[in-house]
């Protein structure tokens, strides 16, 4: 395996460490401290573990890695597209359940 | 002659990149299925977390406890990175001194993990107290299980290692075991937002 493969560097985790923590401070000091209304926070603080998993793919697991098509990537986006179908309508149709009852 | 037969050797080496490469791909997918296994845990959780049945509620969680599990897993994903960098410079040594500190970091979070658990349970709160109950300890349980397997694979992996050195192979599996573990803290943001924060709020 040549170098140029790898896009793995210090400074890139370093950088992927940093941010991490950011993201995941502000969501603990926004809620710990009951510093915004419910409806804001609820969008804030999901958005903040979104934006550190997507961080960490690329500055942690090195998605852009190798050469070719990215079959990873392919998959990855399939994945999240099952994740998203299964939590979502899960929590819609028992949403609709209970109103049913 | 001697250029078809260096061309078949670089084709040789060739296919063998393509072998590991093709492993890597392959746990990528194995990755995505784990996605899917936590993301049907998180959808129970999603329906059932407001069914308390009058005990335990998410705001009784025990704040400094997740707050340091986050902190720890997250600095361990860090220290397998930095193993992963030492590998790639060829450093046996400081590699297997990394994936000690990743291991044991992991421990950590794991004996934390059972300790919340095991106050949880003193306090009544047990998986059978109620339908939220169930899917926390369904949830949380099933990342620290998977937690508890790389720990395991971890020190397989560091006898391996300290046995055959650094080859094409062994990196390959420390590259593997690193994206597991990277993986598994990937997973734990979503407890801890989804799981802690919201259930704190």
């Amino acid at each position: 395996m040549s170098n140029h493969e790898h896009t793995a560097s210090i400074k890139a985790y370093v950088i992927g460490f940093i941010l991490s923590i950011i993201l995941t401070i502000i969501p603990l000091v926004l809620v710990l401290n009951h510093m915004m209304a419910k409806s804001v926070l609820l969008p804030v603080i999901l958005i903040a573990a979104v934006l550190q998993f997507v961080i960490q793919l690329f500055f942690f697991m090195h998605i852009r890695d190798g050469e070719g098509p990215r079959y990873n990537v392919m998959a990855l986006v399939l994945g999240l597209i099952f994740v998203i179908t299964i939590v979502v309508g899960a929590i819609w149709i028992m949403s609709f359940n209970s109103v049913v009852q | 002659m001697q250029q078809s037969a260096s061309a078949h050797v670089s084709n040789h080496d060739h296919g063998h990149v393509d072998q590991e490469g093709l492993k890597i791909l392959g746990f990528w997918i194995f990755l995505v299925t784990d996605c899917l296994l936590f993301a049907t845990l998180f959808a129970a959780y999603a329906v059932l977390h407001t069914h308390t049945n009058g005990g335990f509620t998410g705001k009784e969680f025990d704040k400094p406890g997740f707050i340091i599990e986050t902190f720890i897993l997250l600095i361990s994903s860090f220290t397998s990175g930095i193993a992963v960098l030492f590998m790639h410079k060829g450093n046996k040594k400081a590699l297997l001194g990394w994936l000690i500190v990743t291991a044991a970091l992991g421990a950590v979070f794991v004996g934390l993990e059972i300790n919340e658990f095991t106050n949880m349970v003193h306090e009544g709160a047990t998986i059978s107290t109620s339908a939220f109950l169930t899917s926390f300890f369904t949830l949380v349980g099933t990342h620290g299980l998977h937690v508890t397997v790389g720990i395991f694979w971890m020190i397989g992996l560091m006898i391996q290692l300290s046995r055959k050195g650094i080859t094409n192979v062994t990196k390959r599996k420390i590259s593997v075991i690193s994206l597991y573990w990277h993986f598994l803290d990937a997973v734990w943001i979503f407890i801890l937002t989804v799981v802690y924060l919201m259930g704190v709020m």
